[in-house]
């Protein structure tokens, strides 16, 4: 078994077990913690696959930003998951079912996989030969793929405003900090003062 | 190369372009306070843009090597979603303002929704497809809880969200597999590998997934639960946007795919449209007759209208396709004018739901309720109205395509569907006479929209508008 057959085993067990262990774990902290796992492992297999540039992609958006969202928002909402959870154990046997009927099928599926005779030709973003897969990549998504880099930027507009829309409160009954107010402010304006007599009080 | 696949496509640009600018102009200006403006504006530019794309002549062109397909089917498709998107939009106006919940966001994500739409009905590649149904579904899941104080609004949007997420990822995992297949997400490409006569069973499992998805967007029994709750929850006029232009594009987005994609194995998708189809118009016609709601009512409805277009679509043929397109134009068309109505329905200045406020609604208001007849009966398939040929149109497709079991299925489906329509009408003209009715509302604009639907639904039976001679065409156009 060469090595990368070998690291090839070790990440796919790794991304399932990690999978598995997120849904089920009882703890959402440690289900967070299993997701990354999956994720790490997942960058891996694409390491394999020599497509480095997802696999970076993936540990520095995933693993970096997404994953640790997730940790905060499940450490600071105080939500009561195994509550969420009590349901489940009741329908466990037909998920079980139709998961055991799922697995079967894509094993006949994949294990008589077969391509299409014209696939090979068919191909739709070969990589070209002494280019970098990065490089490759970046022609890609710039050039033949330019419609679909800009929907892609329409999408997240969309989720930019939809977050706003749904969270932005505006209040009217708090005090506003008005730093143009506050810097033409003089000693004029702001102080009073006062000759007092002694003994005789304001 | 490039500015000529941007001419191309530059209807979506203009359309796109508007969204920003007058994002940023509203945020720098007015805000809320244009919003009013901003909807008129926005259906103005619907109406506009709809005329350019259907005179912009005829041809079938192409942009971005086949990602957007730009044909007659295309263009039939988006002119309707822009026009029942402009009236909807004319519609809600005032009901939302008059509600504090007309937000100078909403006219801006239905605009950005219907951009997406449009990509939908125009992709021709996986990747164009997915981000024109992630850009249409993420501005429906945000409108859906736009009225974010009331928590049925939220739980719709929530489970709008979360089962749309689900139907998406059902998509990509049988997008996968597709490309996995043919090694391209091209759909021209999809057809030539899976053209010749024996199917793959990795081809089969992404076509399964694929339409999956989709019966998801269409809301297709087994996979219209989230309807009836999302209709419900959703401020009306959201409501009354889902209800159309949606629909049409997701019916036209299944029917690219099916026929672009996999217009060699037409029987294996075959028998699997027509189950959806099946189940749709029975569960629609069956589950709405409980309802006391008339938005859950509505939900029903369109679930089982929409078996009905699926029916046409599962024949499979350039007949099924236009049958398909003349039942989603008048499915549109009956459904703005009946969303004007609920629209309408208020009792002292708060709106109502329950069908049973209708009581005797035709002693109060007799040419509302005339118009409304007339809509329940061609919603229902009764004879002298359009509804009834778009029916009729749809069976005889199934019908000619050698599934008369489904055409006759879908009649007596019609039949049990006509008992809910009915009793509207019956309430209307023979309902209690002491119960509590509804105010007379007098907007001009819902009154307009409600009795001009009537009226195309009554005048259309002389030629339906001339609409089947434009629908012919775009369905040859996708057919072959």
């Amino acid at each position: 078994m060469t090595i990368a057959a070998l690291a090839f085993y070790l990440f796919a067990i790794c991304v399932i077990a990690g999978g598995l262990f997120t849904v089920i774990s009882k703890n959402p902290v440690h289900s967070v913690l299993w997701l990354i796992l999956a994720f790490l492992s997942s960058a891996g297999l694409f390491v394999l696959l020599g497509a480095e540039f997802v696999a970076m992609l993936l540990v520095i958006v995933y693993v970096g930003a997404v994953a640790v969202l997730f940790l905060f928002v499940v450490m600071m909402l105080d939500v009561d998951f195994a509550e969420l959870k009590a349901g489940m154990a009741q329908y466990m046997p037909i998920a079980l079912l139709i998961a055991v009927v799922l697995l079967m099928q894509f094993g006949l599926a994949f294990g008589a996989w077969e391509e299409a005779e014209q696939a090979e030709a068919l191909r739709q973003a070969v990589t070209p030969e002494g280019v970098e897969n990065t490089a490759a990549l970046g022609l890609l998504i710039y050039d033949q793929y330019f419609l679909l880099f800009q929907l892609a930027g329409l999408i997240l507009l969309v989720a930019m405003i939809g977050a706003i829309v749904l969270t932005i409160r505006h209040r009217r009954d708090i005090k506003r900090q008005n730093v143009l107010e506050q810097m033409w402010r003089d000693p004029a304006q702001a102080m009073e003062l006062k000759d007092i007599k002694p003994g005789q009080g304001l | 190369m490039i500015s000529a696949d941007l001419n191309i496509i530059l209807p979506e640009i203009v359309l796109a372009l508007y969204a920003m600018g007058a994002l940023v102009g509203a945020v720098y200006t007015g805000k809320d306070a244009l919003a009013g403006l901003l909807t008129w504006a926005t259906a103005l530019l619907f109406v506009v843009v709809g005329v350019w794309i259907g005179f912009s002549g005829a041809g079938d062109r192409e942009a971005f090597d086949g990602m957007f397909q730009d044909d007659s089917f295309a263009r039939f498709a988006k002119v309707i979603i822009l026009w029942s998107a402009a009236a909807v939009l004319a519609m809600s106006q005032e009901y939302m303002q008059r509600r504090g919940i007309l937000r100078f966001e909403y006219p801006l994500l239905v605009v950005l929704a219907v951009v997406g739409m449009m990509m939908m009905v125009s992709a021709g590649n996986l990747m164009s497809l997915y981000m024109g149904l992630e850009l249409q579904s993420l501005a429906l899941y945000v409108v859906a809880s736009i009225r974010r104080e009331s928590s049925k609004s939220t739980e719709a949007g929530m489970k709008y969200f979360v089962l749309g997420a689900l139907s998406s990822g059902l998509l990509l995992y049988g997008s996968s597999l597709v490309y996995g297949f043919s090694g391209t997400t091209n759909f021209a490409g999809i057809i030539q590998a899976a053209g010749e006569g024996h199917t793959s069973l990795g081809l089969l499992f992404g076509l399964v997934f694929i339409v999956s998805g989709l019966a998801f967007k269409v809301s297709a029994v087994p996979f219209h639960m989230w309807t009836p709750d999302v209709y419900e929850g959703a401020p009306t006029p959201i409501t009354a946007f889902f209800a159309t232009a949606p629909k049409v594009a997701a019916m036209g987005l299944f029917a690219r795919v099916v026929h672009d994609a996999f217009g060699g194995v037409v029987g294996d998708w075959q028998q699997i449209v027509a189950l959806l189809s099946l189940l749709s118009m029975y569960l629609g016609a069956v589950a709405a007759i409980g309802q006391k709601d008339i938005k859950r009512l509505m939900a029903y409805s369109s679930i089982a209208h929409m078996g009905y277009a699926l029916m046409g679509l599962a024949a499979g043929t350039e007949m099924g396709v236009k049958s398909m397109l003349i039942y989603m134009a008048i499915y549109v068309a009956t459904n703005i004018g009946t969303f004007a109505f609920i629209l309408s329905m208020e009792r002292d200045g708060q709106p109502v739901t329950d069908i049973r406020s209708l009581n005797m609604y035709s002693k109060r208001e007799p040419g509302k309720a005339i118009a409304v007849l007339i809509l329940m009966f061609s919603l229902a398939g009764v004879p002298p109205f359009i509804g009834f040929f778009g029916k009729l149109e749809v069976l005889r497709a199934a019908y000619d395509a050698g599934l008369a079991w489904l055409a006759i299925a879908g009649v007596i489906a019609s039949v049990i569907g006509a008992y809910y329509y009915l009793r509207i009408v019956f309430f209307m003209y023979f309902g209690d006479e002491d119960a509590e009715g509804l105010d007379k509302n007098r907007s001009p604009v819902l009154y307009g929209f409600l009795m001009a639907s009537a009226a195309v639904l009554v005048f259309g039976l002389i030629n339906l508008f001339g609409i089947e001679g434009p629908a012919t065409i775009a369905a040859a156009s996708l057919v072959n």
